[in-house]
């Protein structure tokens, strides 16, 4: 089935012959790898927002400014640590460890390279490969959440627990409509495993072919890494700095770094269900085997920083949602679409896989989409109803009746006047 | 004694790495376990017990159960653990639970319950071993893990299984029941406010009500504003602080009233 061992080996027989110095090489390297991208990542993301907002952003230290946020780093570590009175001590001090520890776990299944020599041993650049490699990302994002969760909590102030209890509801509603888009992919790969998953999709990606499962997952991962319009557990304008109000020094850097680590996670994920992985762009399959086949990195990292050019954009764009209104979008529109959208995918494949003659199929799929429309007909008619009511409860009113200036063509001339007397 | 468990160890294959994450794991989740009953806030109990699940998912993973210990971790530490931490964090960070009976006969209904549940449990679990050699893990996993136990829940137990799902949404069903009263009317929202200030009998107030305290001289919430006309706004404080009592006369912070003092 796997493809890229060349001799029927499959990425999981590949990476299981790895001897243990190379899975420790492997682990470092992962390791340097998130870090320098959450170094290179705060930098991009501050000259992206900039030429966003017509301004310069961050351009002093380095060429670019690029030793900027390795300059912000030191000065954090610097900075001296406050550990307030009424914080509970034990918890305060684990919970950015917690945060900044499961990030970099959850990078551990995901694929970076196809069949690659390291170090004079063929392997792949992917520290493990589990038969339920999704599920553990998924197990490891909910574990993270206690960092902030309890950082939420173990400070000991109001803000900080508000910021805790938005942002474990929050998690916890968009994980399911994270794992509802997953299982679309699961049904169509037969597998949960990462490395599959991306041999599942040699012909199409399941971008294309699961597209609406793709739009859900990339809403969701929004919502899941507590990114701008989702920031709601660190809504600066509503809770200061929401669960981390009251950290300084190393700490806040843990949870800052666990963020943007949480971000290129999120991001590879979806490289790897969604687009291929570390797959060419169609077409251009030759480019897999330059460098020893270590070419494929460049084109995983081209679609992680897609992916994260999106979150940055999504941030200078978009305004922060209101917490009711963020809530109701996710248990109300996005798990109820989910769900729709996996009784069609598993019906479509069950039927493929039956045998039916394609004109079922096609039937179907037509049948789908016009009980759609026709639901989407209804629900507009029904808007435009309650719009029409609103406006007749509002007649029930007296029309206000407000002071306002008499409007007489004697300004229209005095103003034309005034204009003379400065041309003169 | 020592040997003993030495020796019950070894009863399946257990390779030395295995051994050695039992030795490590198990104290841990012992200890973890005990703690859980022993600290005092509800918070560090809740975290511990998360740890004892997370130990025994990790535990799990190893015996080669690997969907069993990830779903573990998924559904028990990530969404149950999390919405108790959720309520705990909620009802407050000091709070000791309360040791009167609220309904008569709960205690008396909750033994005779867990009484039943160990009773059941203990029978189904006879029934499922005594008698029944353990298959192993490798012969369970031929096909795969997730897919061998899939094939077990959606063949041969799919009626227990459905049975069991039945049973938690309509749990969840009745906690959604019990906990959402129908309201005879719905919550007036802030458009509805806003309808209400214009369209209302005055518009006196259509611009928002006047910000409490005197300015510059004491600004504070339990001072009531200066209207342009000099006199104290009703409407500038709150109804709870002045049912409380706890609103002090704005006359003295008056500046007219210090001018003439110090004249």
């Amino acid at each position: 089935m796997s493809r890229i061992g060349g001799q029927g080996m499959s990425t999981s027989e590949l990476i299981g012959a790895d001897p243990g110095w190379l899975i420790l090489v492997k682990g470092v390297l992962i390791f340097v790898i998130c870090v320098v991208a959450t170094l290179l990542s705060i930098w991009a993301e501050r000259r992206i927002v900039a030429r966003m907002q017509v301004r310069v952003g961050p351009n002093r230290a380095g060429k670019f400014g690029l030793l900027q946020s390795l300059a912000d780093g030191v000065k954090l570590a610097l900075k001296e640590d406050l550990i307030p009175k009424a914080a509970d001590r034990v918890v305060f001090v684990i919970a950015p460890i917690i945060s900044a520890t499961t990030c970099f776990m959850a990078f551990a299944v995901v694929p970076m390279t196809g069949k690659v020599r390291l170090f004079g041993h063929t392997t792949a650049m992917q520290l493990t490969d589990l038969p339920v490699g999704v599920l553990y990302v998924l197990a490891i994002a909910s574990v993270g959440v206690y960092g902030i969760v309890l950082a939420g909590w173990s400070s000991g102030s109001t803000y900080p627990l508000l910021g805790g209890l938005r942002s474990s509801a929050q998690v916890i509603s968009y994980e399911v409509a994270m794992g509802l888009s997953l299982v679309a992919v699961f049904i169509y790969s037969g597998s949960m495993s990462t490395s599959s998953i991306i041999d599942a999709q040699q012909k199409w990606w399941f971008g294309v072919v699961l597209f609406p499962s793709f739009i859900i997952y990339v809403i969701s991962m929004v919502g899941e890494t507590n990114r701008a319009p989702f920031d709601l557990a660190e809504a600066e304008g509503e809770l200061v700095g929401g669960f981390h109000t009251e950290y300084s020094s190393l700490k806040f850097a843990l949870f800052f770094l666990a963020e943007y680590v949480n971000m290129v996670v999120v991001s590879s994920l979806a490289t790897t269900l969604f687009l291929g992985g570390y797959h060419a762009l169609p077409g251009l399959g030759f480019t897999e085997t330059w460098l020893g086949g270590w070419f494929t990195l460049v084109w995983f990292f081209a679609k992680v920083i897609l992916f994260f050019f999106l979150f940055v954009w999504l941030r200078g764009t978009l305004p922060r949602l209101r917490y009711d209104q963020f809530m109701q979008f996710g248990w109300k529109v996005l798990i109820p679409v989910s769900l729709l959208w996996i009784m069609i995918v598993s019906t479509l494949r069950v039927m493929s896989q039956q045998g039916a003659p394609r004109f079922v199929i096609v039937g179907f799929t037509f049948g789908v989409l016009l009980l759609v429309f026709a639901a989407a007909s209804l629900f507009d008619k029904a808007k435009e109803k309650r719009k029409l009511e609103d406006k007749e409860s509002l007649n029930a009113f007296p029309a206000p009746s407000f002071p306002v200036p008499v409007l007489t063509p004697q300004i229209s001339t005095q103003a034309s006047i005034g204009t003379e007397e400065i041309n003169d | 004694m020592h040997n003993l468990f030495i020796q019950s160890l070894q009863v399946g294959r257990t390779a030395t790495p295995e051994a050695v994450q039992f030795w490590i794991l198990a104290p841990l989740a012992v200890l973890a376990a005990l703690g859980m009953l022993l600290v005092k806030k509800a918070v560090h109990s809740a975290l511990l017990l998360a740890w004892v699940m997370i130990t025994l998912a990790i535990l799990y993973i190893a015996q080669g159960a690997l969907f069993l210990g990830i779903v573990q971790v998924v559904v028990y530490t990530g969404a149950v653990m999390m919405l108790f931490l959720f309520i705990l964090m909620l009802v407050g960070v000091d709070s000791s639970d309360s040791l009167v009976e609220n309904i008569k006969g709960q205690r008396p209904a909750a033994i005779a319950a867990a009484v039943g549940i160990v009773g059941l449990l203990l029978s189904l679990i006879g029934r499922a071993t005594l008698n029944h050699p353990a298959t192993g893990v490798e012969a369970i996993n031929a096909n795969g893990n997730v897919q061998g136990l899939a094939n077990e829940l959606f063949t041969q137990y799919v009626w227990a299984f459905e049975v069991v799902s039945a049973l938690l949404i309509t749990a969840a069903l009745g906690s959604m029941v019990l906990a959402h009263s129908q309201k005879p009317k719905s919550r007036t929202s802030q458009r509805d406010l806003s309808i209400a200030r214009f369209r209302g009998d005055s518009l006196a107030h259509a611009a928002g009500l006047p910000g409490s305290g005197v300015y510059a001289l004491h600004n504070a919430v339990d001072v009531p504003a200066l209207g342009p006309d000099g006199q104290p706004s009703d409407a500038s404080i709150s109804k709870v602080l002045e049912a409380r009592g706890d609103i002090i006369a704005s006359k003295p912070f008056e500046l007219t009233h210090i001018d003439e003092e110090e004249n």
